[in-house]
């Protein structure tokens, strides 16, 4: 932080951000990707369209919910839907352009396990679950996905498939009949991670100031395939900080709020 | 209408080993409710719910589950439900079964059960692992029109459905606005439904087309405000966030979470008390 000026989670959003184009229809989880979809909308994408799994659509929250359904999220939205709705109308019906996922562990054609670390009816950790990443997966036209980079988190094998990237690869996503194309870009705190157009594995496409090829393969769980060219990725420019801090410190002022009824 | 207090309505509504589900998305989680089924020492009890969220985590640390249906098992946005997790990693205070689902699936089965169905249909999404657990309630079938590829997912039918709303009216008509997730489903595909209420009024202040459950729907209510913290309840208080976040080093150790639950729950009578306790309200 001190040598760079910003944090990995910053420059994580902020290249997460820069992925979201104006006017794209979003499918937003809580936590870092909740932030980039709010940033890109405060700064270069004021008309994206943030759709959150709560029922709530179109909504514009001046800062971040803790939650999937903060109260935040239903004022500022432009309608207010049954949950069976969000998943059937809007996304199964092929409504929602860019889908954003997060996931414990990712394999090297971005495959997602949030379910279990270990056996699955002993397991070692167990995780939240799938929530509404499956259908997310499947039905949104692109997925993004935010991850810190370790050989813990991006494996040669994962302990339990949640959602699909691209299966097996090769083609095999689509010959599944998948609506969705699947994983079009991995975030991570080294850079990012892009499918290979035929046979459908991560590739390292872009890297972070400051940050070699050789320290992307060691927070790698697989021999990392690397692009013929590999895009330096710039900083988190000021505004875009600026804008960030300023959101994350309302955020952090609401939610140390307490409720008094 | 059936009004009554809490503690009558769960004393009479809710068994041992029955399927249970509080439902509400985030928002209007019968917080009350599950409280007093805790103070009365339901066990076995089969709970249903998309999002456990603290409600569950504190009714399974206190012994009363045997089963959970769920689609995903965290404090949002802050982490683990510790309780959750110990019961499934170690069995503690009692082995949990789990039967698990994706969000969409979990929609599509309440809807079903809602209508009279033996299941509900999804598009199918492409192979995960989730079909193949132990248990689950998924399986391919192709459209018989089309040839499609679809998940048919059993109906859920809870014996009993429990919800915190706005607004009972003065003939037993119920007011939800605001995130409403699954709320209608789960209470129309309930055997007997349970509901708290903010507060009782002359007439609801409801749209033409709002989400109203009417009077025969509704087993019992029970006005209790402030009912579903620290969830929240749109137009009336907002969600304490902070205590999501607090009830993760609350929770995290069994002795320091049991001792919690004696003073914040069992020792008290009611949800007044349990505001009071927490300096919420005056």
């Amino acid at each position: 932080m001190k040598e760079s000026g910003y944090t990995a989670d910053e420059i994580m959003t902020v290249t997460a951000a820069r992925q979201l184009r104006n006017g794209a229809v979003c499918f937003v989880g809580i936590g870092l990707p909740s932030a980039a979809c709010n940033l890109a909308r405060m700064s270069h994408a004021p008309g994206l369209v943030l759709i959150y799994e709560s029922g709530t659509v179109g909504t514009k929250p001046s800062v971040l919910p803790l939650s999937i359904g903060d109260g935040e999220l239903a004022e500022t939205a432009v309608c207010v839907v049954p949950l069976p709705e969000i998943f059937t109308h809007y996304l199964q019906r092929g409504r929602v352009d860019v889908g954003f996922l997060g996931a414990a562990q990712i394999d090297r054609y971005g495959n997602l396990n949030t379910t279990v670390v270990g056996d699955y009816s002993k397991p070692k950790v167990r995780l939240p679950g799938a929530g509404g990443a499956p259908e997310i997966a499947t039905h949104a036209r692109e997925v993004l996905i935010v991850m810190k980079q370790s050989p813990r988190s991006f494996v040669p094998r994962l302990d339990f498939r949640t959602s699909c990237g691209f299966l097996d690869g090769a083609g095999h996503r689509r010959a599944s009949g998948a609506p969705g194309r699947g994983p079009r870009v991995v975030v991570t705190d080294f850079g990012v991670l892009q499918p290979h157009p035929e046979n459908d594995e991560l590739q390292l496409t872009g890297i972070y100031p400051g940050v070699t090829v050789e320290a992307v393969r060691a927070a790698t769980g697989w021999p990392l395939k690397v692009a013929d060219t590999i895009e330096q990725l710039s900083a988190p420019n000021p505004a875009e900080l600026v804008c960030l801090r300023d959101l994350h410190a309302r955020t952090e002022a609401a939610h140390a709020h307490r409720v008094k009824i | 209408m059936a009004l009554m207090m809490l503690t009558e309505a769960i004393a009479r509504y809710v068994r041992d080993g029955q399927s249970v589900a509080l439902e509400g998305f985030t928002h209007l989680i019968p917080f009350a409710a599950g409280h007093e089924v805790i103070r009365q020492q339901r066990r076995n009890l089969h709970l249903i719910r998309m999002t456990p969220d603290l409600i569950y985590d504190q009714m399974i640390g206190m012994g009363c589950a045997s089963e959970l249906t769920f689609s995903w098992g965290g404090n949002p946005g802050v982490g683990s439900l510790h309780r959750l997790r110990d019961a499934v990693e170690k069995d503690w205070p009692q082995p949990l079964k789990l039967h698990e689902h994706s969000h969409a699936e979990m929609a599509v089965a309440y809807t079903a059960g809602a209508s009279g169905l033996p299941c509900g249909l999804t598009r199918r999404h492409a192979d995960t692992d989730l079909a193949k657990v132990p248990d689950a309630r998924v399986k391919a079938i192709e459209c018989p029109f089309t040839g499609d590829s679809m998940t048919a997912v059993g109906a859920i039918n809870p014996d009993v459905t429990i919800l915190h709303a706005q607004q009972v009216d003065a003939a037993g008509n119920v007011l939800i606005r605001g995130i409403v997730g699954a709320a209608k489903e789960a209470a129309m595909a309930a055997r007997a439904l349970i509901v708290t209420v903010e507060e009782l009024v002359e007439q609801l202040d409801a749209d033409m087309n709002a989400i109203v459950l009417p009077d025969f729907l509704v087993t019992a209510v029970a006005v209790v405000p402030g009912g579903a913290y620290p969830s929240y309840a749109q137009g009336y208080y907002s969600r304490d966030n902070a205590f999501y976040m607090a009830w993760d080093d609350i929770a995290r150790d069994r002795q320091r979470f049991r001792d919690w639950m004696e003073r914040h729950v069992l020792a008290l009578p009611d949800q007044a008390a349990f505001l009071r306790e927490l300096q919420v309200s005056a």
